[in-house]
């Protein structure tokens, strides 16, 4: 009984943490590929995405530099799409909330950040998924890749950092949802002027003046051209804006991260 | 550590909403090392806040509490690995399988990957769920569910165990086997804090009842013993028609403490000393008359104790709290 009362080493309770972060994260992956539905409506809302701006409003939408609209799109849809993803982490979280399981999981001995990092984790190799599935429905539409594999590998890291950090933000609106449908809802407001006031889908040239401050600036534009930059270079070829997102991917985490940690410390 | 209790709260109070609901109120508890200690209270009473001050999901605003001599906020993770909890709001995954469910438990308190799969394998056997474990969680019925919620807080073996209403919204049957499943805990030497609005649950399983209500202790001992504070017997009599009955209860009136009560043809009378009471009334009943069907004479029951502390009936309607599962349930349910 003696050892109860002793503390654990802090190497020890790191690798710990990852042994926990680790089961969470295989629980959360379980829990998706057990609700087959959910995974395909999942993955069938970006392809729809694509195909409605390849095919309806593309033909509208004027690219510079004369380069085809669905090379200029597919780096828009990528972070667009990754962006959604990362919104799952709010929707999973507040669900875990809502049936309780929170609350078991908050009774073991396990690491304070588990449930967080778990659930962060397994959205991420979720997003790992959904980029390569669309990659292919790219590919099937005529998006054709400039670049080297390692340009287009490294536009992948970088939108995936990006997601990982806003992962925090929405654990943040998880926790404090009252249920999983308003956790939903909260998420709204957050991605559609993040994710349509922005170069994703259109040049920046093409908004009006008053608009074209935020949509330059803003963190998802920034993703966008990064991976612009990287999988289609050309006119959109803008090494900056590679740093710009890292920059932003990093100062995010290191703001939202203790927010959605501090959050989950102060349930009651 | 050697200390004879393995639960201790002293002056633990709670409030939410920024001080409107009082949850708790200074709340005093002593559970005995090995016993069951059931905590009994209406809706709102702050059982289940209590319970979750104890098992460290939630820091008290006063007052200390220790588990086995650990301090459940200063050493929160150290108590975490010698208690387990279950009740109706700890619960399991329902996308994942009783035995997922139990190994994931298993691995989040540390033990390794083959104590883990025999844990959970017997486990599973010894809650009669051999067969459903390689089935997701969905597909369990309630009581399937709630036995997998104990076996998943007894992965470690914990010598502390808490169970949080284990069987509001069970059916009746389901219910009576959970209860054989506690009996064996406890006679395995596990200590539990056992919180019901059942009475009868109570005085089935624990030792000690300690009633809770507005977040404070309003009695505490054994079920015998609060039975006999309430200080009397019922006498029962049951007579051969409701009209002998009423004209009974007047030529019995001056043997009851309080007016008899008369109920179709069985008269009931509150009496200090019951065994002879009880013949002096037979010999009037006799003389008389009157012919005699039935007689009882009984404690009074928990209900009744109850009713007379808290000046309301105990068993609420346990439907309402069953259907409003989840956090939203819980929230309303501390504030009501």
């Amino acid at each position: 009984m003696t050892d109860l009362a002793t503390r654990p080493s802090a190497a020890s309770s790191i690798r710990w943490a990852m042994t926990d972060i680790g089961t969470i994260t295989k629980r959360n992956l379980l829990a998706t590929i057990r609700i087959p539905e959910a995974l395909f409506f999942s993955a069938l809302q970006p392809i729809m995405f694509v195909l409605l701006f390849r095919y309806v409003f593309g033909g509208a939408i004027n690219v510079p530099g004369g380069i085809p609209y669905v090379n200029f799109l597919m780096p828009g849809i990528f972070v667009q799409t990754i962006c959604f993803g990362a919104a799952s982490t709010a929707i999973g979280l507040a669900e875990d909330l809502q049936k309780g399981l929170i609350e078991r999981f908050r009774a073991l001995p396990m690491s304070r950040t588990a449930v967080l990092g778990g659930r962060t984790t397994a959205d991420l190799v979720r997003n790992v998924f959904v980029i390569v599935l669309m990659t292919i429905v790219g590919l099937a539409v005529g998006f054709r890749p400039v670049g080297t594999v390692a340009d287009y590998a490294l536009g992948c890291l970088v939108m995936l950092l990006f997601s990982f950090s806003l992962m925090w933000g929405f654990a943040y609106i998880g926790l404090k949802a009252p249920t999983s449908e308003a956790a939903q809802l909260m998420t709204f407001p957050l991605l559609f002027p993040l994710t349509f006031l922005s170069t994703a889908f259109v040049p920046l040239q093409s908004l009006p003046g008053f608009l074209q401050g935020f949509a330059q600036h803003q963190p998802v534009s920034v993703c966008v051209n990064a991976v612009r930059s990287l999988m289609v270079g050309g006119p959109f070829h803008n090494p900056s804006a590679v740093w710009g997102s890292l920059a932003w991917s990093v100062g995010l985490l290191l703001v939202l991260a203790p927010l959605a940690v501090r959050a989950y410390r102060r349930l009651s | 550590m050697s200390s004879q209790i393995a639960v201790e709260a002293n002056g633990l109070s709670k409030t939410f909403r920024n001080g409107e609901v009082k949850a708790l109120d200074g709340f005093d508890l002593e559970v005995p090392r090995g016993q069951v200690v059931g905590l009994l209270g209406p809706n709102g009473a702050g059982k289940t806040t209590a319970v979750r001050i104890l098992s460290t999901i939630l820091q008290p605003d006063a007052g200390s509490a220790t588990i086995l001599g650990l301090d459940v906020v200063k050493q929160a993770t150290q108590v975490r690995r010698i208690i387990g909890l279950a009740g109706q709001y700890a619960t399991v995954d329902e996308n994942l399988t009783g035995y997922e469910n139990l190994t994931m438990v298993g691995r989040l308190c540390h033990l390794s990957k083959p104590e883990v799969r025999t844990r959970a394998t017997d486990l599973l056997d010894q809650f009669g769920l051999a067969d459903a474990g390689g089935r997701p969680v969905k597909t369990y019925s309630g009581g399937m569910r709630r036995r997998l919620d104990l076996a998943a807080s007894l992965v470690t073996a914990p010598p502390v165990l808490f169970l949080d209403e284990p069987t509001t919204g069970l059916d009746p049957q389901s219910r009576l086997a959970l209860w054989d499943v506690i009996d064996a805990l406890v006679s395995s030497g596990t200590t539990v804090l056992l919180t019901t609005q059942y009475l009868e649950e109570a005085d089935r399983l624990a030792k000690d009842i300690v009633v809770i209500d507005h977040g404070r202790v309003i009695a505490k001992g054994t079920p015998a013993e609060l039975k006999a504070d309430l200080g009397s017997t019922v006498l029962e009599l049951t007579l051969e028609s409701a009209e002998s009955a009423a004209s009974a209860a007047a030529s019995l009136a001056d043997l009851s403490t309080k007016a008899p009560h008369v109920d179709g043809p069985t008269v009931g009378l509150t009496v200090d000393a019951g065994p002879s009471v009880a013949a002096e009334a037979l010999r009037r009943i006799d003389a008389a008359g009157f012919d005699l069907i039935g007689l009882n004479l009984h404690e009074p029951s928990l209900d009744d104790v109850f009713l007379a502390l808290t000046g309301r009936k105990a068993e609420v309607d346990t439907d309402a709290i069953a259907q409003t599962s989840g956090r939203k349930g819980r929230r309303t349910k501390e504030s009501s």
